[in-house]
């Protein structure tokens, strides 16, 4: 009798266990950039981080969801310190955010030690989607590789025979010249990193490029630095004489800036304000009537993607986080609707998504804005997927 | 042939600009004896005043006038209230009180003007490239930039060798105790000093603006150039800042353009483009080393001026 007393109060308890291990908030901790000239990058993916808890009512299955966002400083070391603090003494279930390469790869050794899901919501290095995947590490943006590769498409297309590449000395630097390098069919007659961030005038560069004879310029500059590139591209004279190719130069954060300088300048994205559907218009238009005067970007459009990505794990498990097989199983499914509309995991967690052509056209209201024209490439999964051990 | 005379035009310019924000620490380290390292911060307050005024008056030759007047108010307000507690004191405290300084505009830009950095657009006829020789097209903005620094560093050269207060700089740094003991208003000309320091900072940081991000911090890193270029030409000799920014200028820039080149002739092409950016940019440090080898007072100490 005993026995079966204790037997039964031992299952009771353990039946209890879940319950009790329900988490009382979801804890998301979310690392960018909120200081210094590339700030706002790092407010335009809060801005629709927070929109899309907005629309979920601030809550996740049901959980009330707290946000800690802290500021990387764009610096590797400054990012995983942080990345640290959020696990260590946050204790937060997921960690999200990470515009820049070189701190994602910084920060990830923490995450995956202690098995806590981290999402990129834009940085995407070949590191983490060969041989160094994990089961831990979602990305709702893009392998690097994969845009400027749909660059490089789209050029011969255009059949330009020659190029001139010029980038950052960074992890993402080298990997988006890598990518063009990899689809481009005619000559890649020479190539120039600059040194990253502190590098911001590029005329020796520019005449470099010039004094190449090549056809044309491929650049990748994020940020102010691509305000400054296009700058100078124009003051050297080069607009008319040899056409730009760019990957996240021209974006809606930083054409209010480079005006006309942008115009029949193209560039490759998986995410442009017009794409069609409904979960896209209601994005946009709820973003600019929330942040009066500003338009949001494809960084945004990826951590709103982060935000449901999570949603849709707390949803299926119905709040038991401890389970990581389950998590992971349940992310895996991408069980949302992604702004960009189509979006599937490939075996690394990188998406399996399309890649349009964008250009710069007068909007409605007669301000700049981007535009897609064509889509470059369908379905498209990243070149390092195979060397992932992960099925 | 023409790239390399451009190399040489867009190192001349970037030396012109060093020399710019080098004279002003060159004059304040050598004149007063004061490790500013605010410098930087006038550099960036230059630059954000002149943003703003030729966004309020809609004209950047204006604009650029009026931040000028600015960043020397400016620059004399801070001599007055802080870097006159400091004559006198250790070297030590000098850097420690000045680093301060750096860390209170950094916040005070940050609370008035946001962090998100400004543009200074060009007007239209400084955009465009013009063509100096047949067949070389140059940047008319950086073309413009090289006359007024050399305007600048002529107007320093009879301020400083053929005027009575270039007299009294020039004693000052050789000996101020002395132009003290003459009954001469040290006090005053410390003030000018600094404000001409500060006015010089402001120009190379409005006249870098529209090339770069106008953004916090943007002083600090080109301020190590700086103080490279002021111990290479030795303290307090305008001169020295003149040669030693030229050297630092050309070495930078074509180091930049040329040495991954020849880098690529015996390293795989891969390896070199990364190895190149990091590399060059240590050339300058290596000048430096040689030259303190070789003449550890500078090339031009103030003594021999």
């Amino acid at each position: 009798m005993r026995k079966t007393i204790l037997a039964a109060g031992a299952a009771i308890i353990l039946a209890a266990q879940p319950a009790a291990a329900q988490n009382k908030t979801i804890k998301i901790g979310f690392v960018s950039t909120f200081s210094g000239p590339t700030a706002v990058i790092g407010n335009d993916m809060r801005n629709s981080f927070e929109l899309a808890l907005d629309h979920m009512g601030r809550k996740m299955g049901g959980i009330p969801v707290e946000v800690i966002y802290e500021d990387d400083q764009q610096k590797p070391d400054v990012g995983k310190q942080k990345t640290e603090k959020l696990i260590e003494s946050d204790k937060v279930d997921f960690i999200t955010g990470y515009i820049w390469s070189n701190v994602l790869l910084a920060s990830v050794k923490p995450a995956f030690d202690s098995k806590t899901f981290l999402i990129s919501a834009n940085a995407g290095p070949h590191q983490l989607a060969g041989e160094g995947c994990s089961p831990y590490f979602f990305s709702t943006s893009w392998q690097n590789d994969q845009t400027p590769q749909a660059m490089g498409l789209y050029m011969n297309q255009k059949g330009v025979k020659s190029v001139f590449l010029i980038g950052p000395n960074y992890a993402a630097g080298k990997d988006m010249l890598a990518g063009v390098s990899s689809t481009f069919k005619g000559k890649v007659v020479g190539q120039e990193l600059t040194t990253w961030p502190s590098q911001l005038d590029f005329s020796a560069e520019l005449a470099k490029a010039k004094a190449s004879g090549a056809e044309a310029i491929f650049v990748f500059y994020p940020g102010a630095a691509g305000v400054q590139f296009l700058n100078q591209y124009v003051a050297a004279g080069l607009k008319g004489t040899m056409p730009l190719y760019t990957v996240f130069t021209v974006d809606e954060l930083s054409l209010p800036l480079q005006k006309d300088n942008a115009i029949g300048v193209p560039g490759a994205q998986q995410w442009v304000n017009d794409l069609p559907g409904a979960e896209n218009k209601k994005f946009v238009a709820d973003y600019r009537k929330k942040y009066t005067g500003l338009r949001p970007t494809y960084y945004g459009a990826q951590a709103y993607d982060a935000a449901q990505l999570i949603n849709s794990a707390v949803v299926a498990t119905k709040g038991n986080l401890s389970d990581k097989a389950a998590v992971q199983k349940a992310m895996e499914k991408a069980d949302f609707k992604s702004l960009r509309g189509g979006f599937k995991f490939g075996n690394n967690h990188f998406p399996i998504q399309n890649f349009y052509l964008q250009d710069v056209v007068k909007d409605a209201d007669g301000q700049l804005s981007l535009k897609t024209v064509a889509t470059i490439v369908k379905d498209d999964q990243d070149r390092f997927a195979g060397k992932c051990p992960m099925k | 042939m023409t790239l390399f005379i451009e190399q040489c035009l867009n190192g001349l310019q970037f030396g012109l600009l060093l020399f710019l924000l080098a004279a002003g620490l060159t004059l304040v380290f050598g004149i007063m004896d004061l490790v500013n390292l605010a410098h930087g911060s006038l550099y960036m307050i230059g630059a954000y005043f002149a943003a703003t005024f030729s966004a309020l008056t809609g004209s950047f030759l204006l604009g650029a006038v009026l931040a000028l007047i600015a960043t020397l108010v400016v620059g004399m307000v801070v001599e007055v209230v802080a870097m006159r507690r400091l004559y006198g004191r250790d070297h030590l405290d000098h850097v420690l009180g000045t680093f301060g300084l750096i860390l209170f505009f950094n916040e005070l830009v940050r609370l008035v003007w946001g962090p998100a950095g400004l543009a200074l657009p060009l007007p239209g006829w400084l955009q465009q490239p013009i063509e100096i020789v047949p067949g070389v097209q140059y940047s008319a903005y950086r073309l413009s930039i090289i006359v007024v620094s050399l305007i600048v560093a002529g107007g320093l050269y009879v301020l400083v060798m053929r005027t009575r207060i270039g007299m009294l700089i020039r004693a000052g740094a050789s000996n101020r105790e002395m132009v003290g003991a003459l009954g001469v208003n040290i006090q005053l000309l410390y003030t000018l000093v600094f404000g001409l320091g500060a006015a010089l900072a402001g120009l190379a940081g409005l006249m870098q603006a529209p090339i770069l991000t106008v953004q916090i911090g943007m002083g600090e890193n080109i301020l190590i150039l700086a103080f490279v270029i002021t111990v290479i030409g030795g303290i307090g000799s305008i001169r020295g800042a003149l040669v030693a920014a030229l050297f630092v200028g050309f070495i930078d820039t074509l180091g930049r353009a040329f040495f991954p080149d020849l880098l690529r002739m015996v390293l795989p092409s891969a390896a070199a483009s990364t190895a190149a950016p990091a590399l060059s940019s240590m050339l300058i440090y290596l000048l430096m080393a040689i030259v303190l080898i070789v003449k550890p007072e500078g090339l031009f100490s103030a003594g021999q001026r």
